[in-house]
Parts: C-alpha cells; structure tokens; sequence
C-alpha cells in the first residue's frame, strides 16, 4: 500500500507547459516509477475529432458540497492551479468555450489518442492501457455495427483491460460474443460486480492479474451499478449487478494473497461513488473511474483503514487521456504521479493505422452521416446538471411535432457540442441520441405523476448518499417552469411546477412527450428521426434559451459558474 | 445463501464451474417437473427455518405494532447485526437481502420492511449452533428503512438499511 510520502508526486506541474502549449510541452511527460496505467473512459463511440463543452453546473450535494469534482470553471482552475486562456483551462472548463474552440481546435478521436497512447507506451514499457467503459455507444456507427467499429477501434489502440456499463444495451449475448471472440487472448473484459440472478454465479473475471517490470499488478473491473435500472432490463435479464462493496473486498484481499503488490479499480461508478468506495474498502492502491465524465486533472486522495487509495476520473469523449505511474520498491507503492492529458488533434498528430480503420469502418455510412439537416446559429451543447441547448432543441421538437405541452429529455452526460454558425449534419444527431431503445414516446400523465418522475430523477442526482445516486443529470424539461432544491428531501426537491404560469394541478392530465423509455414493450418512431425531421423542416436554430430551473438553496456553490 | 467458496472456485476453475452451473439448472428444471414437494421434502424444514405462522404478526399495518407483536418493542440498535442488500433495488418485487448477526445464541431473526402495508416480511428460528445468516428476497412497494430484528439470550438488538425501490431510466 501507498504510504503517506506518495502524495507528495500528486501535484501536476502544470505551470511550465502552459506557458507554450506546443506538443513536446504538454505531452513529454517524462516516466516515473516502474508501474503504468493509461486510461480513458466514456469516449462514447468518438472515433474522429469533436468539440466538448464541459458543465457550466456541476453541483454537489452531502459530503460532496462545493468538493471536487463538484467545481467549474474559474473554481476548478484554482483548485488544480491551470491559469485561465491556456490549451488546458479550454480542455477542463466551459469558460470562453467558443473562442477557445476555434483557437485550439477539436479534441479526441481515436486517431490523435492513438498517437498519444503510443507516445505514452514507448518511454513506459509494460504500460497497460485501461478502457472504464461507455465506448461502443454514442455514435451513428457504433449502433449500427452494434458496437463493431468500436471494438475493432479499441483492439487496434491496444486496450489491456475493460469494464463497461452502455456496452451492455447491445444485449447480454453481443457482450459475451465480444468477450469469447474479438477480445479473446487480446482484452480482458473484468467486472466483479455483475452475477447471475439466479444462483449469484459471477458472469464475467472479477480481475485479472499481470506482471509488469517484475511487478504484479491487479485491475479488478466494477460494471455500473445500475445499468438494469437505468436502462431496459431485458437487455441483461438475468443478470444482477449493484457496488457489491463486500465482494470488492474479497477481490483485493485475494488479488493480493496471490502476490499482487499494486491493485487498481478500473469503475465506472462514477467519482462520487468511488470516493466513498475508497473510502471503506482497504488495500485498493487507486481507483481510475468513470462514468460521471468529470475530467479532474489532480487525483483525490482518500483515507480508509488500510492506508490512502487515489481516485481518478477521466472525462468523456476520447478527450483526455489518464497517465498514471507507480513507483514500486521491493514490493511497495513508495510514490506516484498522475496526468491528466487533453488531446488536442492541433498538437497529436493522427495515427496512420487507426486513421485508415476509422475511414474504413465509417465508409458505408459516409453518406447517412453526412446528411445536412440545418444550421445552427447559437453553440449546441448538453452536458450541465440542469438542461443544455442541444436537449432543449430536442424537447422542443418533440413538443412541436407531437403536439405535447410538456416534454422531457433524459439526463445523459453525452453528447457532443458543436459552435454557432456550423451546420448540424446527422451525424451529430445520432451523437445525442444513438441508443438501441430511443423511441420517442407521447404519453397522457397526471400533474402528481409528473412530479413523482422528477422527484425520482433528482434524487439519483442529489441523495447526499452516493450509494444512492445513479450518476447522470437531471431530466431536461420542455414547456414547464419548475424550481429545485437539491439539499431537500426526496418528495421536497421539485417546487412551483408551472405551465405557461399557471401551477401544475396533481389531478389534470397533461400530454408529456419523450424519449429512451425503460419500460416493457415501449415503442415509437426514433428520435432522431423526429427531430432530423424538424430541424430540416426549421433550416436554421436560431440561439436557444435552455429552459433551467430556478436553483434553491446553493448560492455560491462553486459547481456554479460565477 | 452465497457460497463465497464456490464463488472463488469459480475464478480459479472457470470451466468446472460452468459445468456445475448447467447443472443446477438442470436440477431445477427436473425439480419443478417432479413437484416442488418433493424438493422441499428433502429437508426437515420445521427444523431449519421458518417460525410458526401467527397471523397478527404478519398483518400488524405498522412498524411499530409489528415490532410489538413480535415482542421486540425494546429493541437496541447494534452493530453486530447487518441488513446486506443493494442500495437501489434491480426490481421492488424481488429483493435480495441477506440478514446476519454476530450475537452469541441468536435464536430467532425477522426482517421488516417500514413502509411496506405489513411491515414483517419474514422471520427465521435460529437453532442452536446454527450460524446466524440468512438470505431471502423481499417485496417491497416503495422506498423504504428494512430492519434486521434479532432476539439472544432474551434481549432484542436491530440494524435497519434504507433501500430505494426508483422508476429508472436516465443513466449517465
């Protein structure tokens, strides 16, 4: 286990390679130590080049109040010490997103993270590249080739070790068919937490032990907690999942009574999670996480009873890369150093072999993709705890088209952004709403109802208790005012819901339009072809105002932008 | 119940278990065709589990008046007895929740869950020297506090879990 020096490596010296942001300053990062993980996460099926907005909200409730990774812009920068106007403040924060976009240009794609990785490989031999998992999900063609192009993606970037959560609503036998063939021998597909429903029999290796510089290093996987919540349960019908703490226990006390002398957790739990899991499990040296797709440069360091655990989180989109390194000395982590690094493509030049793949796998689809649909004058975004102006023009077409009064658009932290003036082509619709159960729905549901749905919603979002959240951000409403208090109870959060000013009555039926349903047998055309339908209809997005609601209670909370 | 054990052969021993597995399956197919009697026959149940029924304990409408008719109305909370479940349930119907107590001759445990129209789910007699740890699967309507009631040595200790029975949907 890591002893307390170990934290002194922990502080990025970002100061000098912000200075240039040419590429020897922000990626020379010379080795350190004999023990290596590279890791990214969520990249959300992105295999070329896109703009990310990073949340302008990002609040954190419980323990985690004005805590990282509950910061945004100006108050995140101070907290990892990133000066504003630099390649780095762009890539971590929203502030002057569009400027800073045309400057330092498109993040991610696989290409420039290959190139990176491959950088990051040959000064640390034995390295092991760590995929958390949101990967074959997020684009045109990862649902249609059902995930394909991402997992040929991943084997030709050279990924070691994966967990998963998204993966899973291609079904319960397309992921075991990538697991016993395409990733046989070549990716070990971990995951402790997901068992058989009927007699507990674990599913898929809980870890998977390697040697590394004379090193053996453990990387237990740990699924998404909820993926038969969040999502359709048929998709993994007989399967249960959950934190299964107890069982994390026993695999670290086992990974190292096998002689393992580093232990990582590969998660997607999602950082608030891992920071409590850190908390009460002992002997886990770090966990990289996911999920959340909170791009935190500087590690937490979490005390337990056994010592000090490292919890990282890796943003989205194939836009940042995880360079963690160990120093291990006769059997002992004595220090380490963790990167976070940002994939400019202006500074990482595209990896040939990868470049022909994407090409490749992208071919038959090119003139699907490509469709122009309109232009869109005002930047197009979701990520935020409330709303962004990507759902809102979703809402806002699906009210339109169905005649609702009310509509709602789920929480999901993907989704790419694109800037003002720019056409929106269909490729970048099926980038918000690229899932196997995206039918859009119109339904006739009571005031009380509705309020119930969004008191449910909130609290997987604000239960002080991380255990209890499912990750996410709260659904985005179309047509109705509403107020939240996130420290309320559950039952109290949701206030003054108003259409057209005129308070929302518990007993009226209302006609509430939506998408991604989770329950049995649901039905509908596809949203995206709703929409696309709508915005070539319109031809040009005017600026939009996302609809948010007034917050309560959180005045100064630093995952504000001031 | 988990068998750890086997949980770990199945790391170790993949392929065997896998055959174990196929064939428990098969067990209970064939079990379920010869008539659940049968199955059930093999063991002395009223030995094992299973207090006797009384109905007033099962249709007490509150927490507190099944805790009294069970005769656990001076309950203490204590760390020795744990309610294990998942946070959030897979399915409100079917809940999976594992009760356990490391009081020296524990002898009876019941499970209640509060909001629940009849809190008392279920409760076990523990014989002697039995090692106090159940599993059983639970209905629950909403969410709710579940409570691990335990009884030793005449004296009754608890330990409660909340578990979160949510509508879905709007995954990260």
């Amino acid at each position: 286990m890591m002893g307390v020096a170990a934290a002194s490596g922990m502080m990025l010296n970002s100061k000098s390679l912000l200075a240039q942001p040419s590429v020897e300053k922000l990626y020379d990062i010379p080795k350190f130590g004999n023990v290596h993980f590279l890791h990214f996460t969520d990249c959300h099926a992105q295999l070329n080049p896109i703009y990310f907005r990073e949340p302008t909200v990002n609040l954190g409730v419980g323990d985690a109040l004005g805590k990282p990774p509950h910061l945004v812009g100006e108050h995140l920068l101070k907290y990892v010490g990133v000066k504003p106007h630099t390649p780095e403040a762009h890539a971590f924060t929203a502030l002057n997103f569009e400027e800073a976009a045309k400057t330092y240009g498109k993040v991610g794609g696989f290409s420039h993270l290959a190139t990176l990785v491959k950088r990051m490989k040959a000064s640390r031999p034995g390295a092991l590249l760590l995929d958390g998992g949101d990967t074959w999900q997020g684009s045109g063609t990862a649902l249609w080739t059902k995930g394909q192009d991402m997992v040929d993606a991943c084997l030709e970037l050279g990924v070691d070790v994966m967990t998963a959560h998204w993966e899973m609503t291609y079904g319960d036998k397309r992921v075991q068919e990538i697991v016993e063939n395409d990733f046989k021998d070549r990716v070990d597909f971990v995951a402790q937490n997901v068992k058989t429903l009927d007699f507990e029999d674990p599913v898929f290796e809980p870890y998977t032990l390697k040697e590394m510089n004379g090193v053996k290093v453990a990387v237990i996987g740990q699924a998404f907690p909820y993926t038969p919540i969040a999502h359709p349960r048929h998709f993994v019908a007989d399967w249960s999942f959950g934190i299964q703490e107890e069982r994390m226990q026993e695999m670290v006390d086992e990974a190292r009574s096998k002689g393992a002398k580093v232990v990582v957790v590969l998660s997607h739990n999602g950082m608030d999670t891992d920071i409590k899991l850190a908390s009460r499990v002992r002997g886990i040296d770090a966990i990289m996480g996911g999920h959340t797709h909170d791009a935190m440069p500087k590690p937490l360091i979490v005390d337990n009873a056994g010592g000090k655990t490292i919890v990282t989180n890796a943003g989205s989109n194939s836009k940042f890369l995880g360079v963690l390194d160990f120093d291990v000395v006769n059997g002992e982590v004595k220090e380490f150093k963790y990167r976070l690094l940002p994939v400019f493509c202006h500074f990482l030049p595209a990896d040939p072999d990868m470049d022909k793949l994407i090409t490749k796998v992208r071919a038959p689809y090119e003139s699907k993709l490509n469709e122009k649909l309109g232009v869109t004058a005002d930047t197009l975004y979701r990520r935020g705890n409330f709303n962004g102006t990507y759902d809102q023009l979703i809402v806002d077409a699906l009210m339109d088209v169905k005649g609702a009064e009310i509509a709602f658009s789920p929480g999901f932290r993907w989704g790419t952004s694109l800037l003002p003036n720019t056409d929106i082509l269909m490729e970048h619709l099926m980038d918000q709403t690229a899932t196997t159960y995206s039918h859009s729905t119109l339904s006739e549901i009571k005031g009380g109802q509705i309020k119930a749905i969004m008191e449910d919603v909130a609290d997987n979002l604000f239960n002080p208790d991380p255990y209890y959240q499912q990750g996410g951000d709260m659904v985005r409403v179309g047509g109705m005012q509403y107020a939240i208090e996130p420290n309320a109870k559950v039952g109290s959060r949701i206030q003054d819901m108003r259409l057209n000013g005129k308070l929302i009555d518990d007993n009226k039926t209302y006609k509430v339009a939506g998408w991604a349903p989770v329950a049995e047998g649901a039905s509908g055309e596809p949203v995206w072809d709703v929409v696309a339908t709508w915005i070539k209809d319109k031809k040009t997005i005017p600026s939009i105002k996302p609809n948010v609601p007034r917050v309560i209670g959180m005045d100064g909370n630093p995952g504000f932008i001031s | 119940m988990i068998n750890r054990n086997a949980m770990k052969d199945t790391v170790e021993n993949k392929e065997e278990v896998m055959d174990i597995n196929v064939s428990k399956r098969n067990f209970l197919r064939l079990s379920s065709a010869l008539g659940l009697a049968a199955f059930v026959g093999l063991y002395k149940s009223g030995d094992v589990f299973a207090a006797e029924w009384k109905e007033s304990e099962f249709t007490a409408d509150n927490l507190k008046a099944a805790m009294t008719s069970i005769g656990a109305e001076g309950y203490t909370m204590s760390g020795d007895v744990v309610v294990d479940s998942a946070e959030i349930a897979e399915n409100g119907a079917v809940v999976p929740v594992r009760v356990k107590s490391a009081i020296p001759n524990t002898e009876y445990m019941a499970v209640l869950v509060e909001k629940n129209p009849n809190p008392l789910a279920t409760a076990f007699n523990i014989p002697e020297g039995t090692e106090a740890n159940v599993k059983t699967r639970i209905k629950m309507g909403e969410t709710s506090n579940v409570f691990a009631v335990v009884k030793a040595d005449g004296k009754w200790f608890a330990a409660k879990k909340e578990i979160k029975v949510t509508l879905g949907g709007c995954g990260g």
